[in-house]
């Protein structure tokens, strides 16, 4: 037997080749995997291709004037009339009441839950928040018309607060994007080392100075990372808006009566027969192409504000 | 003498201090506290619209299908069947009975059936929860006095009838089956596209990828893809599944159309979009597993000779698979949520029969809270809270056999 595997060696002239060979199978495979990280270009590029495209032939269309869009604040795609401010202003107010909740909420619940509770009661409160952020928006959405907006025409009078408004889906969508911003700037507050608060305290300062003098600088780029992405998250948010803040532009800062904003437009714009190649077919293309570049650079801004701002310790 | 002043100021100051601290640690403990509020509020606030009083009027008195001294709900099969076939015209009678033969149809069936059809019960008022428990007489009072010849009961939305009944525009007849396969339709493609896709870039950018340019920019990418809005997506997915691929989304390239499609708002499309929404989730939760195997284990593999393929297949994928399951399966949550990227794809409003195909129309859970919520009426406020309790069920299953999977199969290195 040993004979015979010798014979075959030596029958074998090349020498025992070791270097690595060129396996057809393992290729494929590397080509298979490379095509899906690619896919995630391939979606950007179809966002921004499709939704250039079409957004193209709404800025094309002869009744549209870029200076008047601006200026006017009228929207009405039907007879011409591209203002966009009525959409971008409620937009921004419902962005600006959620703000004003979810920022102050969510760095206090933060704070609190990094630096003053006890690990036991962590354990149950952040699980809380995490069932809180898990619930789909358009229960959210049902919350705020069901509940927040007869809570508010009950404290303002119903003359007051219509029954679609701005307030009550901000004041809701605040509530949305409280355990986001608590989440990550939770997470950036316990990234801060032990050591800091230590010293800190060595110094005899109280608990409240090593929170808010120590750590909440130390960890402040994460925290206004933290703001951006939940602007940017607000910005985009649909369902609460569209169920609650009412269906119709219109250029108001009240925040008591109805008005639409960019998602809520494309949302009920979109929910009837939208007919191809239509100007609100066309308008919701530029809309949610200017809804994607907004989003882009806030999310761009968040992350370079943390490679910019990063305080690192060893 | 001055230390002593230092010292007294100190101790002074001290006071005012503690006590800014003991204020602000006041007002942290109440935001969280109000943070559990909310919570607890939007919960109560589903339930107390989901059941209570409801009011309702017969467009035809039962009392006039008495049939030998029985009421209706007595009635044998034979008599319901008879009394559709005299009531209805008969265009509507062979209708039902092409649908499902009535020899099929049990009893209850055809009960509910001339309910529906015939007897036609229409809610005159609703009640939420708690005034039902608080204000019963008052409510019984008030109908009595303005609908006399109404019936109140007090009613759960939520059954199992509601569950297994196809939606219908009657809201004490509506349910939500059509809704729910609607929904694991679109998810099932959702996952065929996007988990294989998903777990594939993940091993690619994980394992494979060098510090080149191109895969920076595939990394930077992913991470950019997650924060853009689900609408976004929504109009994307109508641009390109619903209109540009609407041969291969309304299966006609198969010859498989659906006769009650209308062009390519499907499933199918649904669920890709869904899928490219739900991608850079699955992507990044996946990475973060296969980052947590250990590296001795990739060189004991290649220290016995493996490729890189074997390793990752035979080693890696294994051990992180508990990791990327979970991550996907808290992506697929998040897709069952979405109600505005299905809204712009095209979601049905009113469709009363199950999806049976890829190319089938469709609607969804969320779809359909949002439709009956927008209602003006109470009554579909009351199904769009039970239809919010279905869902939350649903999503709760998810989300613990989630946690159940990462106790089970967690490992440390």
């Amino acid at each position: 037997m040993a004979e015979i595997v010798m014979k075959r060696v030596n029958q074998d002239k090349k020498p025992l080749n070791l270097r690595r060979r060129a396996r057809l199978g393992e290729t494929v495979i590397q080509a298979l995997l490379f095509f899906s990280g690619f896919f995630s270009i391939f979606t950007t590029i179809g966002i921004v291709y499709e939704l250039g495209k079409e957004a193209l032939l709404f800025f094309q269309m002869p009744e549209f004037n870029f200076i008047e869009t601006l200026t006017s604040v009228e929207w009405k795609p039907h007879v011409g009339k591209f203002g966009i401010w009525p959409l971008l202003n409620s937009t921004m107010m419902t962005t600006l009441i959620a703000m004003a909740i979810a920022i102050p909420l969510g760095l206090s619940v933060a704070i609190y839950l990094s630096e003053y509770s006890s690990p036991r009661v962590r354990s149950v409160l952040k699980p809380v928040l995490e069932v809180l952020a898990g619930i789909p928006t358009i229960v959210y959405g049902y919350f705020a018309l069901t509940f927040m907006t007869p809570v508010l025409r009950e404290l303002f009078g119903r003359d007051v607060v219509q029954i679609y408004n701005t307030g009550s889906a901000g004041l809701v969508m605040g509530i949305l994007i409280l355990p986001l911003i608590t989440s990550m700037t939770e997470d950036a507050l316990s990234a801060v080392p032990r050591s800091l608060r230590e010293a800190a305290y060595a110094m005899g300062g109280t608990k409240l100075e090593v929170a808010l003098q120590i750590v909440l600088p130390a960890a402040l780029s994460g925290i206004a990372a933290a703001i951006i992405i939940g602007i940017s998250r607000a910005v985009g948010e649909t369902m609460i808006v569209a169920v609650a803040a009412g269906a119709g532009p219109n250029f108001t800062f009240n925040p008591f009566v109805g008005a639409e904003t960019i998602t809520g437009h494309i949302v009920r714009i979109s929910g009837g027969d939208l007919s191809y190649d239509s100007v609100d077919y066309n308008s919701i293309f530029a809309l949610g192409l200017f809804l994607f570049f907004t989003t882009l650079f806030l999310n761009v801004i968040s992350q370079a504000v943390v490679r910019r701002f990063r305080e690192v310790y060893e | 003498m001055k230390e002593k002043a230092v010292i007294q100021g100190f101790v002074k100051n001290l006071k005012a201090r503690k006590r800014t601290g003991l204020v602000w640690h006041v007002v942290f403990q109440a935001s969280t506290v109000v943070g559990i509020i909310a919570l607890i509020a939007l919960m109560l606030n589903v339930i107390d619209g989901a059941f209570g009083y409801v009011a309702y009027e017969a467009r035809v008195d039962p009392d006039t299908l008495i049939v030998d001294g029985m009421p209706v709900e007595d009635q044998n099969k034979e008599q319901l069947v008879a009394l559709l076939q005299s009531t209805l015209s008969s265009g509507a009678y062979n209708k039902l009975d092409n649908e499902k033969s009535f020899v099929d149809r049990s009893r209850e069936e055809v009960y509910q059936l001339v309910v529906e059809r015939i007897i036609k019960p229409k809610v005159v008022q609703v009640w939420k929860l708690w005034p039902s428990l608080t204000q019963a007489d008052e409510i019984r009072a008030t109908v009595a006095q303005d609908h006399p010849g109404a019936e109140l009961d007090f009613v759960s939305w939520l059954t199992y009838d509601f569950v297994s009944r196809p939606q219908t525009s009657e809201p004490l007849t509506a349910g939500v089956r059509t809704a729910i396969f609607g929904s694991l339709w679109t998810i099932l493609f959702t996952i065929l596209f996007a988990f294989p896709v998903g777990v594939g870039a993940s091993i690619y950018l994980e394992e494979y990828a060098s510090d080149h340019w191109l895969n920076r920019i595939i990394q930077t990418n992913i991470n950019n893809l997650a924060g853009v809005p689900s609408i976004v997506y929504g109009i994307l997915g109508l641009a390109i599944f619903v209109r540009a691929l609407e041969p291969l989304t309304s299966g006609e390239v198969f010859g498989l159309v659906d006769p009650t499609t209308a062009n390519g708002r499907t499933v199918l499309s649904a669920g890709l979009t869904l899928g490219l929404l739900v991608l850079p989730i699955i992507i990044i939760n996946a990475q973060e597993a296969i980052r947590a195997v250990p590296r001795s284990l990739r060189n004991a593999s290649y220290g016995v000779g493996a490729t890189k393929w074997q390793t990752v297949w035979s080693h890696v994928l294994p051990n992180a698979m508990p990791g990327i399951l979970t991550g996907t399966i808290l992506a697929v949550s998040r897709a069952i949520g979405e109600t505005a990227p299905l809204v712009v794809v095209g979601a049905s409003t009113a469709i009363s029969f199950d999806p049976s195909s890829p190319f089938s129309k469709f609607t969804t859970l969320p779809i359909q809270i949002y439709q009956w919520t927008s209602r003006p009426q109470d009554e579909f406020r009351s199904l769009a809270a039970a239809s919010i309790l279905v869902l939350l069920v649903l999503l709760l299953t998810l989300n613990a056999s989630a946690i159940l999977l990462r106790n089970r199969f967690s490992r440390r290195y």
